[in-house]
């Protein structure tokens, strides 16, 4: 009946593991075929209307937005896939984990060598999202149930998997395609 | 001397020279067990337990366990890998190990266990300890962040190198690489051409300016699991490796 639904976000990642999604190229003609895209930054649909099958995660969680997206992916997605290193370890925005929060603001607010901030101030609007103590890998925060290493993972790395699993065959790389870096 | 025992591994018959230890037996043999804090030359410590195998059903660590006649080994079976598998986790979430960043990466021993036992992702919670690098020696950088604490470098320093410019402080989780000098890596007598350099596993212990001579995707083991050379020169017919999912491995990295 209704081809099944993939969904996708960027939390606290680069965009780079969606970089690699694109990079399947031609190959995406071919999974238009059989899914459908549903919320994604690709489609820009911002809310879940209907379920889907898999959502891909990129990025880990640095902040409470970061949470209530992932949150509801995990309702709203029958399998959820960690993409890339952010999602699976936390990656590059984790160094902010060995630096208070605190000091971490000042340095990028106030006392960064090219910030020009006469009033010293810290954003703090209610608007923004807070930052979490430290940034935290996906399954941290909700279960996930695979996991794509990589710095990105390359667009073969995201086809197999993404291939098997709507072909309900395991998940088995071979050893090529998973990398950490 | 020349006296000689056989044993069982995995089922596999094999022989050894009488107090070989069941790892270099298994070895000479072509049969590879996975270690991290051993490396041919120096005296076994038994620390890291990666190489943990079934000696009559009792658990022994293979590189101190020496070969005695009709023992019968297990090694690649589900409980073993999964014991593996846990080890290097707790190590990946007990450091901070970056290796989209990490100079390392592709030639990293604790990557390549990784890769080869098939972890996408740690199941423990990170710890994000704070630790120190030490850049004070002109041609060496040491990393703490990086550190697994196998000693491997400490035992190279003192055994072959006959200098111990490393060593160990605290207990522990708090238990630290340490040098053997006032303040810094750069006050110990510690030389680019010690062994003790290359004894590294990881990336904790680097050679300064030779970071991407060889560019990453085309290291040794983004080409192949650890562990295929010991298969392979043994029997030139064994093809490629078994990473921990069992399934052969074919084409290129890309």
């Amino acid at each position: 009946m209704s081809k099944p639904r993939l969904a996708t976000c960027s939390l606290a990642g680069c965009f780079g593991c969606h970089m690699s999604i694109l990079d399947i190229d031609e190959r995406m003609l071919e999974l238009a075929e059989v899914i459908q895209f549903h919320k994604s930054p690709i489609t820009d649909i911002k809310t879940f209307t209907e379920r889907c099958r898999i959502g891909l995660v990129e990025g880990g969680c640095a902040n409470e937005e970061n949470v209530e997206v992932l949150r509801a992916f995990r309702r709203n997605c029958d399998i959820l896939v960690s993409v890339g290193d952010c999602a699976t370890m936390g990656g590059i925005p984790a160094l902010r984990n060995f630096v208070e929060i605190e000091e971490c603001l000042r340095e990028a607010y106030v006392d960064g060598p090219s910030t020009h901030n006469p009033d010293g101030v810290i954003p703090r609007d209610i608007e923004l999202p807070l930052l979490l103590d430290k940034v935290r890998p996906a399954h941290e925060v909700v279960h996930m149930d695979y996991s794509l290493p990589g710095c990105p993972p390359s667009a073969d790395t995201i086809w197999a998997a993404v291939t098997a699993l709507l072909s309900e065959s395991p998940v088995n790389l071979p050893y090529p395609l998973v990398k950490y870096d | 001397m020349s006296e000689t025992v056989s044993f069982t591994i995995d089922g596999k018959r094999l022989t050894a020279r009488a107090g070989q230890t069941i790892l270099a037996a298994a070895e000479a043999s072509g049969v590879y067990i996975p270690r991290l804090c051993h490396k041919d030359g120096l005296n076994p410590v038994g620390g890291c337990r990666v190489c943990t195998v079934r000696v009559n059903g009792r658990p022994a660590s293979a590189c101190t366990q020496p070969v005695s006649a009709g023992i019968v080994v297990d090694n690649d079976t589900d409980e073993l890998r999964s014991w593996r598998r846990q080890i290097v986790e707790m190590l990946f979430v007990e450091g901070n190990h970056f290796c989209m960043f990490c100079e390392k990466s592709g030639n990293c021993e604790l990557q390549a266990l990784a890769y080869r036992l098939g972890i996408t992702a740690p199941r423990y919670p990170y710890l994000w300890p704070k630790r120190d690098v030490d850049a004070s020696h002109p041609d060496i950088i040491l990393d703490r962040n990086r550190c697994i604490l196998c000693g491997r470098c400490e035992r190279t320093s003192r055994d072959l190198d006959g200098k111990s410019v490393f060593g160990f402080i605290e207990r522990g989780i708090h238990k630290t690489l340490a040098v053997n000098a006032e303040a810094r890596l750069g006050d110990t007598g510690l030389d680019l051409t010690d062994q003790a350099v290359n004894a590294c596993p990881v990336g904790a212990i680097l050679k300064k300016r030779t970071a991407y001579r060889t560019p990453v995707g085309q290291r040794q083991f983004d080409r192949e699991p650890i562990g295929t050379g010991v298969e392979t020169r043994a029997s030139l017919t064994v093809r490629g490796g078994e990473p921990g999912g069992g399934k052969p491995v074919q084409g290129e990295a890309r």
